[in-house]
């Protein structure tokens, strides 16, 4: 026996150091370049830039919450559907829903700039058409379009396998008691389906924060957020410490989010979550 | 089993959320096989694209570099995950394994842009301390996707582990196994559909990845999301394109193959019921 757990130890004993060395040492490394100079010496500079960036992060926050709620409501009704689908509708959807994340989404962002564009095929057809042109690309709402596209499927997939685990005979009894179909909604649906919004909601609100590449693309830099700056600290300005900084700034913003975000759902129903 | 009718408002609302996920993916597959060299107005059919692309020898090499990549961090992976995930369910100590866990978590909760960041910042200090100037290639790529491999193959193979009963691995020994015969006898195929499906992830995952790659690569080592990145800075040509439809076609085949067979799997079992 005591050998058996030996050897466990043992073969274990590769993850942990590996664990140590690259997930650990460089979240120390970020704390630690966020609070020195270039030469290494202790300050607190970049901590007092950090003002000038409140409009970026408050932003960032801002579009990465009203892409998750967005991903939410279209989500939640296509979710339902497919739970009550029969079991080979079900895993055909799984599938269709699953596809497109295989396909590199550099491209897929490119494919909607192309889609989006003022001289792109969205505006070539209204001009067929005879129709006005619109103005997409560039805005806050191409940004924010590109997000929903982008992690959808993120929160499609865990409200889908939540519901499909519902059981059936809660919503009839309910039925059967006299509840009206929003009652039920309402009082049966909707809480049992909690835990799959809270997971959903933080598959799509983290990288819809930190993006940097939806912005560049189809905000045309115009609507920076904080992947943006901090990706031109790393790769274009050679500024590490700033970026750093910055960094630490969005991890710790983060946490803060979900840790809110996890009281509300507490407070309505502690016993699923478990 | 009782098949009730999908209401039309159902199918319309499904309809239309294929739509909006696959529109991109056949504007890039329609504007692969676009005769000119616009990826917003379609002159006429024509091959001219994939066939540039069989001559892009840095595409082709880009291809041939993230397969390799992929195999390797998920060869890598697999095992040190497995391993860690055998030795995280022997351990007795409730604090331990709950600080394991956390742990093990992070490069899963946190943004990938701060897992990128962070990695690059270690083996440029470390580089730095070393004296080697461009430290970041395939090596550095390799750990890092090793890294964040690691959680999804441990996160796999933990349910199927709980699943074992404790009992099996013991009576082995008693009959005389050493306990790494009865690991590899015992707990190795009980434990081996969640081995899969963690190294079929972390091979997928590292396929596509581009944020954590982007900050940990440098100029010696290029992978197909790199390259469509750089491609993308400027005007895209249509034979980018080619290459996605490509991949895609391939990953939309297998998924087909397996729908399939679990279909078949599951008609023969219903088979026998009756």
């Amino acid at each position: 026996m005591n050998k058996d757990s030996l050897m466990k130890k043992i073969i274990s004993a590769p993850y942990y150091l590996w664990a140590a060395m690259f997930i650990i040492v460089p979240l120390i490394l970020v704390v630690y370049y966020a609070f020195t100079d270039v030469n290494g010496n202790f300050t607190l500079d970049y901590i007092k830039t950090l003002g000038s960036y409140r409009y970026i992060f408050l932003r960032s926050i801002w579009y990465g919450f009203l892409a998750t709620v967005i991903s939410l409501v279209i989500a939640y009704p296509l979710a339902y559907i497919m739970a009550k689908s029969s079991a080979s509708v079900q895993r055909m959807m799984v599938m269709i829903v699953m596809l497109p994340m295989w396909m590199n989404f550099l491209i897929r962002t490119y494919s909607w700039m192309t889609i989006l564009e003022d001289t792109g095929i969205i505006n070539s057809m209204l001009s067929a058409l005879g129709l006005p042109q619109v103005h997409i690309i560039n805005t806050a709402g191409a940004v924010i379009l590109g997000m929903v596209y982008n992690y959808l499927p993120y929160m499609i997939l865990p409200l889908y396998t939540v519901m499909s685990k519902m059981n059936n005979s809660l919503i009839e009894a309910a039925e059967d008691l006299g509840a009206s179909k929003m009652t039920v909604l309402s009082k049966v649906i909707l809480p049992l389906s909690l835990p799959g919004v809270a997971s959903g909601f933080t598959m799509v609100f983290v990288p819809s924060v930190s993006t940097f590449y939806i912005s560049k693309k189809l905000g045309g830099g115009t609507f920076a957020m904080i992947g943006d700056v901090i990706e031109m600290q790393f790769q274009t300005s050679y500024n590490y410490n700033l970026g750093a900084t910055l960094s630490l700034v969005l991890m710790i913003l983060i946490i803060l989010s979900m840790a809110i975000m996890n009281r509300f759902t507490d407070d309505d129903d502690g016993g699923v979550l478990i | 089993m009782i098949k009730k009718k999908m209401p039309l408002a159902s199918k319309l609302y499904m309809a239309l959320i294929i739509f909006f996920l696959y529109a991109p993916i056949f504007v890039l597959f329609l504007y692969s096989f676009n005769s000119s060299e616009s990826t917003s107005v379609f002159a006429g059919f024509s091959l001219r694209w994939y066939k540039t692309l069989l001559n892009d020898t840095e595409s082709i090499k880009a291809l041939y570099n993230t397969l390799i990549l992929a195999v390797a961090s998920s060869a890598v992976s697999t095992v040190m995950g497995t391993a860690a995930a055998v030795g995280i369910h022997s351990v007795k100590n409730k604090w331990i394994k709950s600080t394991a866990m956390t742990v093990t978590n992070i490069p899963m909760m946190n943004p990938e842009i701060v897992t990128g960041i962070s990695m690059m910042l270690l083996f440029v200090f470390v580089g730095r301390l070393v004296g080697i100037v461009n430290v970041l290639g395939f090596w550095t790529m390799l750990i890092a996707h090793v890294t964040f491999n690691l959680p999804y193959v441990i996160l796999s193979v933990m349910p199927k582990l709980k699943q074992i009963d404790r009992n099996l691995p013991e009576a082995a020994m008693d009959l005389g196994c050493t306990p790494i015969k009865a690991f590899i006898k015992v707990i190795l195929p009980g434990i081996m559909p969640g081995v899969i499906s963690g190294m079929i992830m972390a091979f997928t995952l590292s396929l596509d990845d581009f944020v954590i790659s982007y900050f940990t690569t440098g100029p010696s080592f290029q992978t197909l999301p790199i390259r469509i990145f750089s491609m993308t800075k400027k005007r895209v040509t249509p034979d980018m394109y080619a290459l996605s439809t490509i991949i895609f076609a391939v990953v939309f085949i297998l998924l087909v193959l397996v729908n399939v067979a679990q279909n078949r799997n599951e008609n023969k079992e219903k088979g026998v019921g009756k």
